[in-house]
């Protein structure tokens, strides 16, 4: 039994300009123990995949459809506006969030109270979920502000925010997500609003406490450095869809995708010729309120064929761990019945590129 | 703390020592004296300016009314007949009771009134409050008192209108000072709280798995009141010490009705010790809600 699975997960949110679906039937599992990272540009719906988990959505979102099981049990949001239904999930995921399931957020500026203590901000979730006494959850929180190295944390668990550099706060937050020992670690972005130097200070203490407990952890950036020395497998993000999935070797070494060839060709690594230069992907990522009927890297892709435009390409595997979405991939597939299609001829139809 | 306290109450006493200055340049600027009347001769008015020192080369007088001021003497009534602090004494107690009502009634409806707005997903309950509140704030006071003396006290006479004798007297003075003052503070409240449920740390918070009722109380209307405890300084002062129109037309005998006689009878110490009096308690309510935000807002650092 997988430690979460998600399947056919799709999220929209309803704006003044129309329905913006931000996760587009989403689907993965992640073993017990595993570092799952999901790379993406921004608006890729990495992020709202993880508030969808979590039941956090804003007040316009909902999700359309999907299921979601964690260990087993069903924590799927409910789909309609049921009300008795909402109140029923919503008393579920108190008992997950912060319990079982810890996230840190990306900004330890605007994500800690400003006029709370660090001390109330730590203990009010252990409290809340181990039921215990106010000096227990002290001493609690004593013990996790040392596990992620702040120094003096009798003191300065009578500070506030305020009194604690980006650094440090973000530990806090940390803390704060490992306070009740999860089984999983939602991390979002975790060190895009740190320093480079602090960047790496927090990816090390994030490894070093997850392996230590053993907690599964899902990693969301959009820093490929950041998942190569984190994670055991990938997901690639595009307009709200995964479109491609592997291990770190199989997504860094054999990327079948031209969006992860894209996107591995636009970092830099020790790999290629100092000299050699980067290649940007060109154009930007599709206005979610106008997604095309088939592939949306199409309008980017050098690759695009007639029948991009017109279907979504199926699941290619290649391996236990790694399957990739493009209709390049799948040229040879004799399942495929092109004929059906209009205007779509699988030979000599490469329109560009 | 205590450093900060002692350096606002001295800044507190220029501020009053200049507006006890400027006004009492104006008062004089102002055409007309104490004792013009038809039915006094010019022999009796001079005896009478003589008695009061008004006779006196300004600056003489001015040098004089401080020194008294010094030993918290705010002089006689020339109308009167009485000390000033008589007068303060006797009025303050009505006015400061029907303000401290106004105050609580005001806060106690307000603040709710502002969250409703701010939380909830009907509009047409939204419109609604929010007409009420706009209609709160743009409708003068005066026009409010009328309309309520005119609705539950003679239409439909449910309230005494005149005076301060029974409990029930208290019922439309105090609503004609709150209505505005519950629209301001509710309009702020609908804004504030509207903000601070948007936060991102009520998303972590929410994230912790701690109940609904934690996250308000504890994470969003901790920082929603801030702004709205700043407003109620100003607006504390404002109602303690007395609406001069809710008083005249209610016939309430405080001290904003006296302040309102004493200036058209030309009463120069009545007006000058009552604006001491009220600048007094300006200056006072500011300081304790300064101390009140920064016990609410850890940010704000008093000892500079």
């Amino acid at each position: 039994m997988s430690l979460l699975e998600i399947s056919h997960l799709t999220t929209s949110f309803s704006t003044p300009q129309g329905t913006v679906r931000a996760v587009r039937d989403v689907s993965y599992r992640l073993e017990a123990g595993e570092v799952l990272g999901i790379v993406g540009e921004s608006g890729s719906g990495k992020s709202v995949g993880m508030l969808t988990l979590m039941g956090l959505l804003a007040s316009n979102g909902t999700v359309e459809n999907g299921t979601i099981r964690f260990k087993g049990e069903d924590i799927s949001p409910p789909h309609g506006r049921d009300k008795k239904a909402a109140r029923e999930y919503e008393k579920k995921m108190r008992q997950i969030r912060g319990n079982r399931i810890g996230m840190i957020f990306q900004d330890p500026m605007t994500f800690l109270n400003p006029i709370l203590k660090i001390g109330t901000q730590l203990t009010e979730g252990i409290r809340c979920h181990q039921h215990c006494s106010r000096a227990e959850a002290r001493e609690k929180a004593i013990q996790l502000m040392r596990e992620v190295g702040i120094p003096s944390p009798e003191k300065r668990l009578d500070q506030y925010p305020f009194e604690f550099s980006g650094g440090m706060r973000q530990r806090i937050i940390i803390a704060s997500a490992l306070a009740c020992d999860p089984e999983l670690i939602i991390a979002d972005e975790p060190t895009t609003a740190l320093d480079v130097t602090v960047q790496a200070q927090i990816l090390e203490l994030l490894k070093k406490l997850t392996k230590e407990k053993g907690t599964s952890v899902i990693m969301i950036t959009h820093d490929l450095g950041v998942v190569a020395s984190m994670c055991d497998r990938i997901a690639i993000m595009y307009a709200g869809k995964i479109v491609e999935e592997g291990t770190v070797d199989e997504i860094f070494y054999d990327p079948h995708h031209p969006y992860t060839k894209g996107l591995l060709n636009s970092i830099n690594n020790s790999a290629k010729e100092s000299d050699e230069p980067l290649v940007p992907i060109p154009g930007t990522p599709p206005d979610l309120l106008k997604l095309p009927a088939g592939c949306a890297f199409m309008s980017r892709c050098p690759y695009t064929m007639n029948i991009c435009e017109v279907q979504l390409p199926p699941e290619k595997r290649y391996s236990e761990t790694h399957c990739s979405r493009c209709w390049m991939e799948c040229r040879d597939e004799s399942y495929i019945r092109f004929d059906e299609l209009p205007s779509a001829d699988p030979v000599g139809s490469r329109t560009e590129g | 703390m205590t450093k900060y306290i002692i350096k606002r109450l001295l800044i507190g006493v220029v501020t009053i020592w200049a507006l006890v200055t400027i006004t009492f340049v104006l008062i004089r600027i102002m055409p007309g004296s104490p004792f013009e009347a038809d039915n006094l001769s010019e022999s009796a008015i001079e005896q009478l300016e003589d008695a009061y020192g008004l006779n006196e080369p300004m600056w003489k007088q001015y040098v004089l009314y401080m020194e008294n001021l010094m030993h918290g003497n705010l002089g006689i009534s020339y109308t009167k007949n009485v000390s000033v602090n008589t007068l303060i004494a006797r009025g303050f107690p009505y006015t400061l009771s029907v303000g401290l009502i106004s105050i609580v009634v005001s806060a106690v409806i307000g603040v709710p009134m502002g969250i409703w707005m701010a939380s909830t997903k009907r509009l047409a309950v939204r419109n609604t409050l929010l007409g009420i509140a706009t209609l709160g704030v743009s409708v003068p006071g005066f026009v409010t008192a009328i309309l309520l003396m005119m609705a539950f006290g003679v239409w439909i006479p449910l309230f005494p209108i005149v005076g301060l004798m029974t409990a029930a007297s208290y019922v439309l003075p105090v609503a004609a000072q709150s209505f505005g003052q519950i629209a301001s503070i509710a309009r702020l409240m609908k804004t504030t709280y509207s903000e601070a449920v948007q936060m991102d740390y009520v998303v972590m918070a929410r994230a912790k798995g701690l109940k609904k009722s934690e996250i308000i109380f504890r994470h969003v209307l901790k920082n929603a009141l801030i702004p709205v405890v700043t407003y109620l300084g100003p607006a504390i002062a404002f109602l303690i010490t007395g609406s001069f129109v809710v008083e005249s037309i209610f016939s309430i005998p405080g001290i904003g009705r006296e302040f309102t006689n004493a200036i058209s009878n030309r009463d120069y110490t009545v007006v000058l010790g009552f604006s001491v009096f009220i600048g007094a308690i300006i200056t006072v309510a500011n300081l304790a809600v300064d101390l009140l935000c920064s016990v609410i807002d850890p940010r704000i650092r008093l000892n500079d």
